[in-house]
This record gives structure tokens, C-alpha cells and sequence, in this order.
């Protein structure tokens, strides 16, 4: 059997895009690309939640239809993994809606059936959850405030990896940095299977003022492997899957 | 934390009454038990009887949680979690929020209940704890998000429950929820993938929490630094053994840890029952903890021996009190 293919960008910043397009648009425009924006906002030690600009950060989200957090860099490497599984959770859900609201009609979704119809449909979204094949393009904010946090970013990275790969389905990572040097954003690490062997992606730090989220987004968009084959894999749902014909 | 999804986050009072859309029972709040990442759970009264009810906005979770303690229930004859009642959707102001409700598991929290009692039970209630866990593997799950804070000690006759079946997951998956101090993936000594392994690195960790009850961050992490923390406390020190097995995933069964726990009490007391040549008095609250407040071993040795012939005898009754507890329970 061919299994389907999730995508997520997973955008790690501490602070307000000032340069370029809008990312909240670009996030639309993921969404309509079958990309699922996920936006993790780092606050400092000494910042309080409310204080910080972070609003962007959940625009981008529900305009990307991901999920976003705003946390403390210590709690990090478990928000990283929180997030990306709540999306893909979140992502298989509305995608089995659609099909239940296809073959129930009338806009029926999980929520209407009755509690114990409900639990069949949840084994079939842990069953996808487990064995989906996933692309997640992590895009991370290196202008000079976040460089403090940068190994904490390292760290949660290689936690996601331990977490993602002790599923079934296969999972591709791609590391990406903005500002970069000449373009947008920068390419740290190809697509890879597993980020346990990282070492230290980090190291050259942008120092510039700018913050060119929507570009560096937009770029991001582009940079997911194309896949010759687009059949579908549960009925007409396929914004947010794409078979692998594996 | 925030969400992007918008969460009507209901805070329930005592005497507010729910009513399910679905089988209309209904049940009335007495207090909140407890709220965590995915819900609150409270104390009610349903039909006559007092029940622990969920009520979470977030359907998928809930109902993957029933799922697994639809599972646990069909596990003849053990009581592995509490028992499932029902699920249902109360129409709230706010809109139609999932629900379900479960055993009321009446207890104390694995440390609370240590603090008053002798050090013995608690060897007793991790063999308990591995027992159910065996049972727990055999049934094709694995518990995951293991903690002193998920575990209740319900009773008399003291008996070590679980609550949260968040982290419940089927062997050979990715274990859905954990906390990190007791996650081998964390530590660097293993994958999340769900295996018997993997809550025994936990109740591993467990018995180190128990030496250090504010736990610590990972420094290096791995078993350097585990290795470390069991070398440093006197108490902990005499379970390196059986930490090492457990932390490096080399049980094959929650059974054989238990068993190679089994034989460190027994042989504990057997050495010392030769000592033992005083009839037993009622006992004294004065035996020295394990532990200090920061963790490290700071307690002298006994400076009485007859205090620790009183502690043997103790631990002796308790083990017999034990042994017919569980030859009771199995007939
Ligand atoms: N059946 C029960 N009987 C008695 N108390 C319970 C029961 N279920 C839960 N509780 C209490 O409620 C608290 C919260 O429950 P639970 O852990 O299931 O919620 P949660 O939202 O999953 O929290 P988290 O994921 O943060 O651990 C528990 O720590 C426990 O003290
Ligand atoms: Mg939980």
C-alpha cells in the first residue's frame, strides 16, 4: 500500500517580521499550496507573554493552518514536538472530516457522530498519524537576538527527530536559517532523514537588523521535493496529502 | 501556552450540573480533581455514586483516551487504570464540549504516601506497579507518560493505581505523551518508539525521583550522568544494579524486574533477620528517610541497633502481608 505524504514548515523566531512581503499572506498562500505552517515564537528570560509583538505569530499559524506556541526557550524542545504532532493530528482530522462529511453528507464530521462511533474513526487518525510519510522544512530566525538561543534550538531539533523517527512512517528534514547572506534564507542542512547528525548547523550568525519572515517563507514554499504522481489518497482530500507511490 | 485554536476553555464550579446530549445522564460537580495539557478532571456525582469526569475541548484526545480505556477494560479480571463509565457531549453555553466519565480512583500520591511510611514500601509498590505493567505489555500496550503524578496509592490494603492514560500507547508505535525527566528519548538512552523498554527506563527513573525529589536537568545525560546521580545517594546506590538493567533497556519483561526487585528485598532481609531478636513494638516514626530535601544522602547510619531490628521486622510483615495480599488476589 502507497502512503501519503504530510508537509509542515516549522518557522522558530523570537521576534516581528520588518522586511517584505507579508508572512500571513504567504501563509495563505502555503495553505492553498497544500503546506501546513506551524510557528514557534521564543520569548527571553526576562519577557513576559504579552509583551512581545508575538501576535504575528499566531496569525501565520491559523492563516497556514498550523499551530502555534509562544514559550520559553527552556521548554522548547517539548513545544517543537507538541506542535508538529498537534498539526499533523489536526491536519488527518480535517482531512477524515471531509471524507465523513462525503460520505454522511450534510456536514457531518467526527464531532456529530455519537461517542462510540467516534473512537473507529480516532484509530484511523492514529493509524495515519503513525505510518504518514512527513516533510518538515524547519525555517529558524538567526538575526543577532536569537543567537543566545540558537543551541536550544540545536537541542530541540535533535529531540523532534527522536520523536518523529520512533514512528512507522518515513520523515524528511530540511534546515533552513533567514536572514540569509545573498537570498532570504539560507540552507543549513538537504533534506534528510534523520537530524541526529547535525553537529553544529548554527554557526554563522546574521548580524543585520532585518527580519524578512514573508520572504523567507516564500521562498521556503519552493523548496519541498516534487513528486511526479498527485493521486489522491482518501477521496478528494488531498490539500494536505500527497502520495509517494512508495 | 497559546493556541491557535480557539479553545472555550470552561471552568466548572462545585455544584454545577453537566448532562449528556447523548445518554442524558447526568452528573453533578463536586470538585476539581486535577487539569493538565488536555483537560480538567473533576470530582461529581453521578448516580448516587462518585465519579472522576474529564471534559477537554479537545475531541481527539478525549476520545483517543477512551479508546485506550475501552482497551484496558476488556483486560480480564485486572483493573489496569480506572474503569471506563461513559462518553458523552454536554451542551455547554459555549457550545457542545466531549466529556467522559470514569472510576473515581480515591488515594494519595506516591510520595505524599511515602513520606509516612517506612522505606520498604516502597520496593512493595514498584513490584505492584510491575506487575500491572506486565500485565499492562502483554495486552499489547505500553503506558508512556509513567510518573510519581500519574500514580495514585489507593486502598487499604495500599495499592498503586494509574491515572492518565494520555500516554497510553500500542507497542510498536510512537509513544503519544511523556514528561521528560522520565523519557529515555530525552536522556539520550533510547528511541520513543512504545516497548516494554521504555517504561521500565521510566520506573528507573521513578525509584532515582524517589532519591531526588526535585529531580535535576540533563547535563551531559546519558548514563554518565545517571551513573553519577546513583553513586551520590547511599540509598540509590544499592539499586545500581538493577537501575542499570532498567535504564538500559535490558529487562525483556517488566516481570523480571520485578523478580530481581523481589530478590534484592528478600535478600536484604535475610541477612539481617539474624539480628533480629526482639519482639516487635509498635513502630517509631524516627527511621531516616532516604533522602534529604536536596536530594543528596545526608542521613547517618542507625546509631541503635535495635532500630533497625524494628525496621526488619517490620519490612518481614509487611513482605508476608505482602506475599498473602497477592496469594489473595490471585485466588
Ligand atoms: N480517575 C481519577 N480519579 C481520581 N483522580 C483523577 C482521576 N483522573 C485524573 N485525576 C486527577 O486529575 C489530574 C489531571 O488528570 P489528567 O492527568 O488525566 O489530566 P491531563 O489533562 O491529561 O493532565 P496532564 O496531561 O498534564 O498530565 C490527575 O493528576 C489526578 O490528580
Ligand atoms: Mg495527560
Amino acid at each position: 500500500m502507497s502512503k501519503g505524504t504530510l508537509k509542515q514548515i516549522l518557522l522558530i523566531t523570537d521576534g516581528c517580521s520588518n522586511h517584505g512581503e507579508d508572512p500571513v499572506a504567504i501563509a495563505a498562500l502555503a495553505r492553498e499550496k497544500g503546506i501546513a505552517i506551524n510557528v514557534i515564537g521564543i520569548l527571553s528570560q526576562n519577557e513576559a507573554y504579552g509583551e512581545h509583538g508575538l501576535k504575528e505569530v499566531e496569525d501565520i499559524a491559523m492563516s497556514g493552518r498550523g499551530v502555534s506556541q509562544i514559550v520559553y526557550a527552556n521548554q522548547l524542545a517539548q513545544t517543537v514536538k507538541m506542535v508538529t504532532q498537534k498539526a499533523m493530528t489536526q491536519t488527518i482530522h480535517g482531512m477524515i472530516n471531509k471524507e465523513l462529511t462525503h460520505i454522511l453528507g450534510d456536514e457531518k464530521q467526527m464531532e456529530d457522530l455519537p461517542p462510540d462511533k467516534r473512537g473507529q474513526v480516532m484509530e484511523v487518525v492514529d493509524e495515519i498519524g503513525e505510518t504518514v510519510n512527513l516533510e518538515v522544512l524547519i525555517l529558524v530566525d538567526i538575526s543577532a537576538s536569537m543567537d543566545d538561543k540558537l543551541p536550544t534550538v540545536q537541542e530541540s531539533l535533535l529531540d523532534l527527530s527522536i520523536s518523529l523517527n520512533s514512528r512507522t512512517g518515513d520523515n524528511q528534514f530540511a534546515i533552513y536559517a533567514f536572514p540569509g547572506k545573498k537570498q532570504s534564507i539560507e540552507r543549513l542542512m538537504d533534506w534528510t532523514p534523520q537530524l541526529d547528525t547535525i553537529g553544529k548547523v548554527f554557526k554563522k550568525i546574521s548580524t543585520g537588523g532585518i527580519t524578512p519572515t514573508g520572504p523567507a517563507l516564500q521562498e521556503a514554499l519552493d523548496l519541498f521535493p516534487e513528486r511526479r504522481s498527485k493521486r489522491k489518497l482518501l477521496g478528494e482530500y488531498d490539500e494536505y496529502i500527497e502520495e509517494s507511490g512508495s | 501556552m497559546m493556541n491557535t485554536s480557539k479553545n472555550p476553555e470552561v471552568k466548572l464550579t462545585p455544584g454545577d450540573i453537566i448532562v449528556g446530549k447523548w445518554n442524558r445522564n447526568q452528573y453533578t460537580i463536586l470538585r476539581e480533581l486535577g487539569a493538565g495539557a488536555t483537560g480538567t478532571v473533576y470530582l461529581a456525582r453521578g448516580n448516587r455514586s462518585k465519579v472522576a469526569v474529564k471534559v477537554s475541548h479537545d475531541t481527539l484526545s478525549i476520545t483517543s483516551e477512551v479508546n485506550v480505556l475501552k482497551h484496558l477494560s476488556k483486560v480480564q479480571g485486572k483493573t489496569l487504570g480506572p474503569s471506563f463509565i461513559e462518553m458523552d457531549d454536554w451542551v455547554s453555553v459555549k457550545g457542545a464540549l466531549p466529556f467522559y466519565v470514569m472510576e473515581y480512583v480515591q488515594g494519595e500520591s506516591l510520595f505524599e504516601f511515602m513520606r509516612k511510611r517506612k522505606e520498604e514500601w516502597f520496593g512493595i509498590l514498584m513490584m505492584q506497579l510491575l506487575r500491572d505493567l506486565t500485565d499492562l505489555h502483554k495486552s499489547g500496550w505500553v503506558f508512556g507518560d509513567l510518573k510519581p503524578d500519574n500514580l495514585l496509592i489507593s486502598g487499604p490494603p495500599p495499592k498503586i493505581r494509574w491515572l492518565d492514560v494520555g500516554g497510553t500507547t500500542m507497542i510498536g508505535r510512537a509513544i503519544k505523551e511523556y514528561t521528560e525527566f522520565f523519557d529515555r528519548g530525552y536522556w539520550g538512552m533510547g528511541s520513543r518508539k512504545a516497548e516494554s523498554t521504555y517504561d521500565l527506563f521510566a520506573v528507573g527513573m521513578i525509584i532515582i525521583n524517589y532519591a531526588y525529589p526535585k529531580r535535576f536537568d540533563k547535563k551531559e545525560g546519558g548514563w554518565n550522568q545517571l551513573q553519577k546521580a546513583i553513586d551520590q545517594n547511599r540509598w540509590l546506590k544499592k539499586y545500581r544494579a538493577i537501575l542499570y538493567k532498567a535504564l538500559h533497556g535490558h529487562y525483556s519483561s517488566a516481570e523480571q524486574m520485578r523478580e530481581d526487585l523481589l530478590k534484592h528485598y528478600s535478600a536484604k532481609s535475610s541477612v539481617k533477620t539474624t539480628t533480629a531478636c526482639r519482639p516487635t513494638r509498635k513502630s517509631s516514626p524516627s527511621v531516616s528517610p532516604p533522602v534529604s530535601q536536596n536530594g543528596r544522602y545526608k542521613g547517618k547510619k542507625m546509631k541503635k541497633r535495635r532500630h533497625m531490628t524494628e525496621t526488619v521486622l517490620i519490612f518481614l510483615f509487611l513482605l508476608v502481608f505482602y506475599v498473602v495480599y497477592l496469594m489473595g488476589q490471585t485466588m
